[in-house]
């Protein structure tokens, strides 16, 4: 079911990798790389710092972008944002 | 024949690897020190002069003094790196020829970078920055002051957080308290981005009416409305606005192509060795490791960079690995101190806010230049 849906709006899907960076330089990177998007955009980043699980959540309540999907797997997170 | 060593930068990793290094490998290499100042400062002093605690010019030394007599010492900017040919040409037109590259070039802070920060913002991460901070304080009669972080990776990652609960106090002190609001901008939903220092220094600002405006990326400022503005899309109005200004590798390394889109090293993170060449090693804020970029980084790093290059010279396989050791103190005003320990693996753990680590975080201050530079204190 969710790949029906991440597959349904893979053509945006945009990409960030953070991958190696440690807190909180996955957060600012996002903040940034959103930016640029226009609302209703669809983010996926890819991290390591294994603080990015709460400090993800915790940004999108108090930005207001929705965080989609959280997911960790063998110590490599990934995160699907929608901009606000 | 004799191994060339060529350090780049005499700040504390590059002073600490010359001394060790021509301490150990004897007549089979010669030491050289290239800056391009030839002076010595000492960074962490900065907080302190910028809040009128102490005085700018205990803060520099000549680096000749801080160096052993058998290391040369060139005074000039590195313009560019040959990593192939294995030169180092100055801006100056001469140039010198290395085995074993050191870089410990450090990082540079550049405030034009977010517009209106140049006249409106104030900053401590330059001793002239540090002396008209501290002139604007002594002229501040109250107000909103606003703290805030305009770029990351940045150095001594306590210094706002110190910055804030100590200036807090001197307005206290002052008798201006009342007339003035504290805010730290933070990057992050927390003070701090260690967690559990985070967690212990919260309370602190929590109690002393300290306000802490999360996830504020500082992108620009308006001199003439008198805000900030974040990445975020939020806006507050200021009075008095310190700045941590974006930082960035040296130019040499840029110009070089050594370097990352941030202008620093991708270096391995045990050896220490830049990841494409194996005759280049680099210590301290220059590297891309994801660690604070702070003075004693650079202090437990040398000793491994020395170790390994003394090794390579000697033809032995180098054993020193880096582990990620960093320490720090982080003040937190009336006196009282904490501490900050960790490396890869450890995360900090740091202890209630005492005297001790003041005192001992100003014993340090104090005992620096006789101590650090000579690879005394381990």
């Amino acid at each position: 079911m969710k790949e029906a849906v991440m597959a349904s709006i893979v053509e945006e899907l945009h990409q960030l990798d953070v991958k190696g960076l440690q807190c909180p330089m996955p957060i600012v990177k996002t903040a940034k790389a959103m930016k640029a998007l226009a609302s209703g955009d669809v983010i996926e980043v890819i991290a390591t710092d294994p603080g990015s699980v709460k400090d993800f959540a915790a940004w999108s309540k108090a930005t207001g972008n929705d965080l989609l999907e959280s997911t960790a797997v063998d110590g490599v997170f990934r995160f699907v944002l929608r901009k606000r | 024949m004799n191994s060339k060593i060529v350090i780049l930068g005499g700040g504390v990793g590059g002073t600490l690897a010359a001394n060790l290094l021509v301490d150990r490998v004897g007549h089979a290499a010669t030491v050289t020190v290239v800056d391009p100042t030839g002076m010595h400062a000492y960074q962490p002093g900065f907080l302190y002069v910028a809040l009128g605690q102490a005085n700018g010019r205990w803060l520099g030394r000549d680096e000749r003094n801080l160096l052993d007599k058998r290391v040369d010492l060139v005074i000039e900017t590195a313009e560019r790196i040959d990593p192939e040919k294995r030169t180092v040409t100055f801006a100056s037109g001469g140039s010198l020829d290395y085995d074993y590259l050191v870089l410990a070039t450090g990082s540079r802070t550049l405030p034009e970078r977010v517009p209106g920060f140049v006249g409106a913002g104030q900053e401590f991460y330059s001793l002239t920055g540090a002396m008209r901070l501290r002139e604007e304080l002594r002229r501040f009669k109250g107000g909103r002051v606003l703290i805030g972080i305009a770029g990351i990776p940045y150095k001594c990652p306590p210094a706002p957080v110190e910055f804030t609960l100590m200036l807090e106090e001197q307005l206290r002190d002052r008798g201006l308290r009342q007339q003035s609001e504290v805010t730290l901008l933070s990057p992050l939903n927390r003070c701090f981005t260690i967690e559990s220092a985070s967690t212990l220094v919260q309370p602190i600002m929590e109690k002393r009416g300290i306000k802490l405006s999360t996830f504020f990326n500082v992108e620009s400022v308006d001199p003439i409305k008198g805000t900030v503005s974040s990445i975020e899309g939020d806006e507050a109005a200021y009075d008095l606005l310190v700045l941590v200004p974006p930082h960035r590798g040296q130019a040499v390394i840029d110009a070089s192509g050594l370097g990352d889109e941030g202008g620093w090293v991708p270096t391995d993170r045990n050896t220490l060795q830049h990841k494409r060449y194996d005759r280049i090693f680099t210590i301290g804020d220059a590297t891309d490791l994801p660690i604070s970029k702070s003075g004693s980084t650079a202090h437990f790093q040398a000793p491994i960079v020395a170790s390994r290059i003394v090794s390579l010279i000697k033809g032995i396989e180098p054993k020193a690995t880096y582990e990620g050791r960093v320490m720090c103190f982080l003040e937190t005003g009336g006196r009282r101190a904490t501490t900050l320990r960790f490396d890869y693996a450890h995360p900090p753990v740091p202890p209630r806010p005492a005297m001790v680590w003041h005192a001992a975080k100003w014993m340090f201050n104090r005992l620096y230049w006789h101590t650090v530079p000579q690879g005394r204190v381990g």
